[in-house]
């Protein structure tokens, strides 16, 4: 049996499908057999993040309807061979996705993949609800910043209400917090809502902290998950993510701002 | 203090005021989250039929859903306009 991850926000432009491309990758390198599914239907980005948008031919809805088998339509990622993408259609809308459809086509996929990463769209629209209805763990994606935080609060909501477990009376939903686009200096400055605002209001397991960082864009230029990017801080804190959630003991960084020359020059120590 | 202190004072800092819009926004939503969907129509229904007899306003009426550990409960407000004196009449029913 797979264990099914939703990576979700409520908001857009969050960090959501960056994650998902990210931890999935991260899971594979490890060597769990992973698949990755973009349930932005009629908005597909996922394959862009993965480099793959040449190689789509098939994609989820077909599968849904039957026009497709899955080993047709699965990407096989051309940086990890365990890590598999299931795109999502570009010319449909979000009304072709029904929840028995989903439900079939994750079963299948459980056979076969021990992680189902979901990456959801933003909003909380049939998209978005069924990309969380059938998971296990959510990755709650915020930015300290006041709509996203007030937006992951009311997905913290709908997980805990209208997902299977909540409607099978089942254990909820694991929820997980990973704080985005982070800059320490800017906390610092009392600019940024700071990772302890966050938790005073959100109070999730905090699995790492994502600093803004240029490499996220080149990352997604170049079409790698930045996660592949060993020397960016954020690829560094996507792999703690990952071991994280494997149950590894790291220490969270990136949280304290850098002592910058002038701040240790004029003594700027807090 | 030190130079640098003296250039970050004169600087306003905004996310103490967000952190507290934030904590009462997100703790009004919260308490409408645990509601039943019904409540709205059955204020508004409760309504209706209490204007067949009294003539009182949209805010006469309050109904409040709370839930404790092991028992819900539902409290209705009925608030009866003032006749002479202060007739004022609660009811409530749980």
């Amino acid at each position: 049996m797979a264990r099914i991850i939703v990576v979700t926000s409520g908001k857009g432009g969050v960090g959501k499908t960056t994650t998902s491309a990210a931890i999935a990758m991260g899971l594979a390198k490890k060597g769990h057999k992973t698949v990755v599914i973009d349930f932005d239907v009629g908005l597909r980005n996922l394959d862009l993040i993965l480099g793959c948008e040449r190689r789509v031919v098939y994609d989820f809805i077909n599968v849904i309807n039957g026009e497709a088998s899955l080993n047709q339509a699965l990407i096989r990622d051309k940086n990890c061979n365990l890590l598999y993408i299931l795109p999502a259609s570009q010319t449909r809308d979000k009304e072709a996705l029904t929840q028995e459809g989903v439900g079939k086509v994750l079963e299948e996929l459980s056979k076969d993949f021990e992680y189902i990463v979901c990456d959801s769209p933003a909003g909380i629209e049939k998209g978005a609800n069924l990309a969380l209805y059938f998971a296990d763990d959510a990755f709650v994606v915020t930015n300290p910043e006041i709509s996203s935080v007030r937006d992951s609060d009311r997905m913290l909501g709908i997980l805990s209400s209208k997902s299977r477990r909540a409607e099978r009376g089942e254990e909820p939903i694991k929820e997980y917090l990973l704080l985005t686009r982070y800059d320490p200096d800017r906390v610092k400055q009392g600019e940024m809502l700071s990772l302890d605002d966050v938790q005073e209001i959100l109070s999730l397991q905090l699995l790492g902290i994502i600093p803004e960082s240029k490499s996220v864009l080149s990352a997604s230029n170049a079409g790698i998950p930045v996660i592949l990017d060993e020397k960016s801080e954020a690829g560094r804190a996507y792999e703690d993510v990952v071991a994280r959630y494997l149950g590894e003991d790291r220490p969270h960084r990136f949280i304290e701002a850098k002592q910058g020359f002038f701040s240790k020059l004029f003594g700027g120590k807090k | 203090m030190s130079l640098l202190d003296y250039f970050r004072l004169s600087k306003p800092k905004s996310a103490p005021l967000a952190k507290e819009r934030l904590q009462i926004l997100v703790a009004h939503e919260r308490s409408y989250r645990n509601q039943p969907s019904w409540l709205p129509q059955l204020q508004q229904e409760l309504l209706d039929v209490i204007r067949k007899y009294v003539n009182v306003d949209q805010n006469a009426i309050s109904v409040n859903f709370e839930q404790d550990d092991n028992q819900e409960t539902l409290e209705l407000n009925i608030v009866l306009p003032d006749r002479n004196t202060v007739t004022d009449k609660s009811y409530s029913s749980n």
